[in-house]
């Protein structure tokens, strides 16, 4: 980590109008992430993580409003950005995987022509160069035979192959970093592993910064240096992922002791006490 | 006990052409809790739909407390064996209050007293009264799946088909749900056979579990294999380890975590 950090935020704001008034979803959050930084952002439904990796990209959407102190990313002040100029940053310098590939590929496209396009937005290339990224792209998220399943349409692949085509379509343009909301939470155990291990090489192996959302605290630990625990729109408790187990909030730590172990001993799992919140 | 609650023997079950599921042969005894574990499409659910009777095309046998299933819909069965399904989402229908829902099993098999039933279920999974004449979309997704769950049980049944419960929950939802099923299990001396792909969840909830892959068990293990990782199978030994191994094995770590678990 060396000079100005890769992305800077101070009190952020996403809000909602509602018939009752304006409602905060984020509420004044501050990070900065280094080059080359793993940063974890871990909270349940409804605790504003996907809004706050949203509002990055500045992707909230009207009547969603977001406010910022400071939104800097390399040098740039991202609120100042015109809509245009944003959709240049989008992508080819800040990406951004979804959730679901089944929901976020474009049905009636071919893989190879969806991963080729998010080149082009941003590239002028000439087509043999451009095909030859794209089958070296699908060779690096490893899936065998590129150049048959660049010819095939989403739906004809499982669910770990299409993370993998939006991991390749989300890194074709070289980005400084990389947003994933939960990459992995629509997949199985054993192919989940392989899409973050193949996050995690590709983001080391170009010097990347990453901002991994997810629900799951162990998941994140693994995989990332750093951790903000979110909770009701804001951060409750920030900390290197291998002291995790040391978290000193009280919901974190609820969090924690709610989740079943592998050698489970306990015979009722503790719940957090939402008395003073929304119930179950 | 003499008979299993679950039997199944030499079970294979097709949708239209393609057989999913293959030599599916295991028992399970009376009040235990018993988990199928396995990755998408290794035909998990698919045998518990064809214990509940919602895939009638298998082949071999089904029997539910001593009674051969067959493979029609069948009145009794649904008495002594009920499922919950894993989305609360979708398996409540969005336009009958709770109470029908609760209701409607009692009023199907002419069961009276319904109102002081419904009251008294609502109690036992933990939900307010208040919360008897909503619709599901007022609810959230922990309140539906204990409303999914009063349903199941309100024919009182002796078993229960759980699948992936919890799956569609928050963690700190997950570990309420959790605890009412191991409660009422132990209330009502209730039968588990549950999916799920979690687990740590089967170190919580279950004695025993099946693995599956590929439509075919591959391995039938004790809960205490988790400890240690002591699989016989290369698959489940994968899938195991995929799924972050046990940390608490490690003496060190172990020691760490009993310190704080008082907390």
């Amino acid at each position: 980590m060396t000079g100005a950090p890769l992305l800077e935020i101070e009190d952020l704001r996403v809000s909602f109008a509602t018939p009752k008034g304006p409602v905060e979803v984020v509420k004044g959050l501050n990070l900065t992430l280094g080059r080359e930084e793993r940063l974890g952002i871990v909270g349940e439904s409804g605790s504003g993580k996907s809004m706050t990796g949203r509002s990055i990209l500045r992707l909230i959407r009207s009547p969603g409003k977001q406010t910022a102190k400071t939104l800097r990313f390399d040098g740039l002040d991202l609120m100042g950005q015109s809509n245009r100029q944003m959709r240049q940053i989008r992508g080819a310098r800040i990406s951004m995987i979804m959730q679901d590939p089944k929901f976020s590929l474009n049905p009636v496209m071919t893989i190879g022509h969806q991963i080729a396009e998010a080149l082009q937005v941003h590239e002028k290339l000439p087509r043999r160069d451009l095909q030859a990224r794209v089958i070296e792209m699908l060779n690096s998220v490893r899936i065998n035979e590129p150049e048959r399943v660049a010819k095939m349409y989403p739906h004809e692949v499982s669910g770990g192959m299409g993370q993998r085509v939006m991991i390749a379509m989300m890194l074709i343009p070289r980005p400084q970093l990389l947003i994933a909301d939960e990459p992995t939470s629509a997949l199985d155990v054993s192919v989940q592993a392989q899409v973050l291990d193949l996050i995690e090489e590709l983001v080391t192996g170009n010097g990347m910064g990453l901002i991994l959302i997810s629900h799951d605290l162990n998941l994140v630990a693994r995989y990332c240096d750093r951790i903000l625990v979110m909770n009701g729109g804001e951060v409750v408790e920030a900390c290197a992922a291998k002291d995790l187990h040391k978290a000193s909030h009280p919901y974190t730590k609820g969090l924690l002791a709610a989740q079943p172990r592998m050698q489970e001993t306990r015979d009722e799992l503790p719940v957090l006490d939402r008395s003073g919140g929304a119930g179950t | 006990m003499s008979s299993p609650a679950i039997s199944l023997k030499d079970l294979d079950i097709s949708y239209g052409d393609t057989k999913v599921v293959r030599d599916v042969t295991f028992d399970v005894a009376t009040g235990e809790s018993f988990a199928l574990v396995g990755e998408s499409g290794s035909g998990k659910s698919t045998v518990l739909k064809a214990i509940a009777g919602l895939a009638p095309d298998w082949t071999g046998e089904i029997s539910v407390l001593g009674k051969p299933r067959g493979h029609g819909t069948d009145r009794a069965f649904s008495e002594t064996c009920q499922m919950v399904f894993q989305d609360p989402y979708a398996s409540l229908h969005p336009r009958k209050t709770i109470d029908t829902v609760l209701s409607e099993p009692l009023a199907i098999h002419g069961i009276g007293k319904r109102s002081e039933k419904v009251v008294e279920m609502l109690g036992a999974v933990g939900l307010d009264q208040r919360f008897r004449f909503r619709f599901p979309h007022q609810l959230s997704g922990g309140q539906r799946q204990r409303v999914a769950i009063a349903r199941a049980l309100m024919l009182e049944p002796k078993v229960m088909l759980l699948d992936e419960p919890t799956s569609a929950l928050d963690v700190s939802v997950q570990a309420e749900i959790l605890n009412l099923l191991k409660r009422l299990r132990r209330e009502q001396g209730l039968t588990y056979l549950m999916v799920t792909h979690n687990l740590p969840v089967v170190s919580f909830m279950c004695d025993r579990m099946a693995v599956m892959n590929k439509g075919r068990i591959v391995e039938i293990a004790p809960k205490t294999a988790l400890y240690d990782g002591s699989f016989a199978d290369p698959y489940t030994r994968d899938l195991y380890a995929a799924s972050g191994g046990n940390p608490d094995a490690d003496p060190v770590v172990a020691a760490a975590s009993e310190s704080k678990d008082p907390a």
